[in-house]
């Protein structure tokens, strides 16, 4: 990694001939919530100006530029009795700009599951090698947990980091094409100030985390806790819409659906995010459903996000983002369902303890 | 106007020179058919009951079919084109490597749309995936095989194999319950299994019919039938989820040891490869670290069974 440092107005122009060159992604505010506060999106950009730097995070994550909701995988043309099957792995070069560490964490724990593991999938490679990704830190907001996950920093993943240090951005550049196209502005070694600035803005945003969730031992608690009337509780809530994983940064389940084009001379195979809280996620042929309720499928999703990925991928899948919190129609969020579990536990432990007394 | 100085490169992702790249040598192969496609042609197709039909396939290309070799107890993926794909566990002998076959019961939206197709058709495969028996583990031993119902598909894979390989193998016990007479499958193997193959075959349906002179009742209850020597014994079972809880709770209470069971698993399936989760139990693929799992980690899965 190659550290440097340059000005905010050098940047802008580093920035507005990026955009300028290349079909580009930043965050824009497209409306507002109920209580006024802006709602922003990765949206295309023609030029700097459009870009807001300063937002908080998006609604959605940057997830579906390399997972979009349809996707076609392969697309079959019948001739006769006979067909052929045509698979692209083709995906066209973007720019994201601004996107926060717990996005490019969420990223990386997508390279995990999708090209570590077995059968590494090419549809997803082609698409994170040809994306330019300029991550940029920020203050988190009030519910954001990145901190307890350990996400509130990164430190692989992208192409160029940008660190806020008053009138200087600091750069982590982490590629070689990042170092190229910077080699044509005016950037400089950083300075020892520099680094002093940078670990202030650091230590700043690790103090401005007003959420924690305790995670400690978690994944034993989720097996130990598994006939839990938590569960239950928090399924009576659960309208079984699918959002949370929707804008979920690291959800990656899907459907694969099959279509006739209009014309009947061909079919393709499609394939769609899914979310495990939908009811019909673990139907069988014959109608048999493994999860039949609420509740069951709630606690699968904790189960997989903070239990299941920890055991396989020695990491828990959430990053603390706290989208699924925000979008949750009925207000189911994680830091609400964990401590709930965490309480019961601790109410186990009193009752325990206060049974000798009682004797 | 774009600054070309600025432009990011497009890179290709050129399928074969991936697969390559991944690190161990033998990934390729199943690198090479998780996307895409073996075509295959359905030779024959046996209609056993009014819902189960036997389909047997051969792949059309004869270096596909000089590739494709699995494992008795493996599935494939079976896609019908416009229609979609279906995780079907191999019926067939793992040696015969010309022909597959796949028993497939009607029961959603695509097994229907297989069911209207005609000797000739063209369908794809993909796979083999998944985790398959120890047959190699168990030789020497003697071999105790449980199907209920369908569960004598996924069986009849193992069952070659042991059949092929008779001489591994001590004492083969068969047990297969159904729930009436017209449902029990490869009536026409039964005779061919117990008098060249020397397996014992126990049949049981939970309602005879008028022709029925088998006796009735559970699975369960043929157990009584046979001695087990629990020191030298492998269980392979197959069936309903509940069949599972009373059958493998019989032979542990018995004292075969937990890794010595295997049963296979059902569950909903879209990719194979571990990527849409599915058919995940706990923290377990079902698509990757099994269909095929010992008893213990079944045990240690929750709301697998």
């Amino acid at each position: 990694m190659i550290y440097k440092v340059i000005s905010k107005k050098e940047f802008r122009a580093f920035i507005d001939a990026l955009v300028q060159s290349n079909s580009s992604f930043a965050p824009q505010q497209v409306d507002t919530d109920q209580r006024g506060n802006p709602l922003y999106q990765f949206k295309p950009v023609q030029s700097v100006d459009e870009i807001a730097f300063d937002y908080t995070a998006t609604t959605s994550s940057a997830k579906h530029f390399f997972l979009p909701f349809r996707e076609e995988l392969s697309h079959v043309t019948f001739d006769g009795e006979s067909w052929e099957q045509q698979i692209s792995y083709e995906a066209d070069p973007i720019v994201l700009i601004g996107l926060r560490p717990c996005d490019i964490s969420a990223l990386n724990i997508l390279d995990d599951v999708l090209l570590h593991g077995h059968f590494p999938s090419p549809y997803y490679l082609a698409k994170r090698k040809n994306t330019f990704i300029i991550g940029m830190d920020h203050l988190p907001l009030p519910d954001c947990f990145c901190k307890s996950m350990n996400h509130h920093t990164v430190t692989t993943g992208f192409n160029l980091f940008c660190a806020d240090i008053g009138d200087h951005y600091y750069l982590s550049i982490n590629s070689s094409k990042a170092f190229n196209f910077l080699k044509e502005f005016e950037t400089r070694e950083p300075l020892y100030e520099d680094n002093c600035l940078l670990t202030e803005r650091r230590k700043l945003i690790q103090n401005s985390f007003q959420t924690e969730i305790d995670v400690t031992g978690l994944p034993s608690m989720l097996d130990i806790e598994f006939d839990s009337p938590v569960w239950e509780k928090w399924g009576e809530k659960c309208l079984n819409c699918g959002t949370c994983a929707m804008v979920c940064p690291s959800c990656y389940c899907y459907s694969l659906t099959e279509s006739f084009d209009l014309n009947l001379k061909g079919a393709s195979r499609e394939k769609r995010l899914y979310s495990c809280n939908l009811v019909d996620f673990a139907v069988v042929a014959g109608g048999h459903n493994f999860r039949p309720k609420n509740g069951d499928r709630l606690k699968y999703r904790y189960y997989h996000q903070h239990r299941g990925f920890a055991e396989n991928a020695n990491q828990q899948i959430c990053v603390g983002c706290n989208r699924c919190g925000r979008a949750c129609l009925p207000g189911i969020n994680p830091k609400a369902v964990i401590n709930d579990l965490r309480l019961e536990k601790e109410s186990c432990l009193t009752c325990v303890s206060s049974s000798p007394s009682k004797r | 106007m774009p600054d070309l100085r600025f432009v990011i490169p497009k890179q290709e992702i050129n399928c074969e020179a991936f697969a390559a790249s991944a690190p161990d040598f033998n990934r390729r192969s199943e690198l090479m058919n998780t996307d895409r496609g073996f075509k295959c042609r359905v030779t024959n197709i046996v209609q056993l009951t009014e819902l189960e039909k036997l389909f047997q396939l051969r792949i059309v290309d004869a270096a596909e079919r000089a590739i494709f070799r699995f494992k008795p107890g493996q599935f494939v993926m079976l896609e019908l084109p416009g229609y979609g794909d279906v995780p079907i566990s191999i019926s067939s002998s793992s040696t015969n490597h010309e022909f597959l076959e796949l028993c497939i019961r009607k029961a959603g939206h695509v097994t229907s749309a297989l069911f209207t197709i005609e000797e000739g058709a063209q369908v794809a495969i993909r796979g083999p995936f998944g985790s398959s028996f120890p047959m190699d583990e168990m030789a020497g031993n003697n071999i105790l095989l449980i199907a209920g119902g369908l569960g004598i598909a996924p069986l009849r894979a193992p069952l070659f194999w042991i059949n092929e390989h008779r001489d591994r193998f001590l004492d083969v016990n068969l047990l297969y319950g159904a729930k009436e007479p017209s449902q029990l499958l490869f009536t026409w193997q039964f005779e061919e299994w117990e008098k060249i193959n020397h397996t014992r075959l126990h049949t049981i349906v939970e309602h005879g019919d008028a022709g029925w002179k088998g006796k009735t009742g559970m699975i369960t209850d043929l157990f009584n039938d046979i001695s087990i020597d629990v020191k030298k014994s492998y269980a392979i079972v197959c069936g309903p989820p509940i069949m599972f809880k009373f059958v493998c709770g019989y032979l542990d209470k018995l004292g075969i040891p937990m890794n010595r069971m295997f049963i296979s698993l059902e569950r909903r399936m879209h990719c194979g490869m571990g990527k849409c989760c599915r058919c995940m139990v706990g923290s377990t693929f079902t698509c990757i670290d099994g269909p095929v799992f010992d008893y213990w980690s079944v045990m240690n899965l929750k709301e697998a069974i």
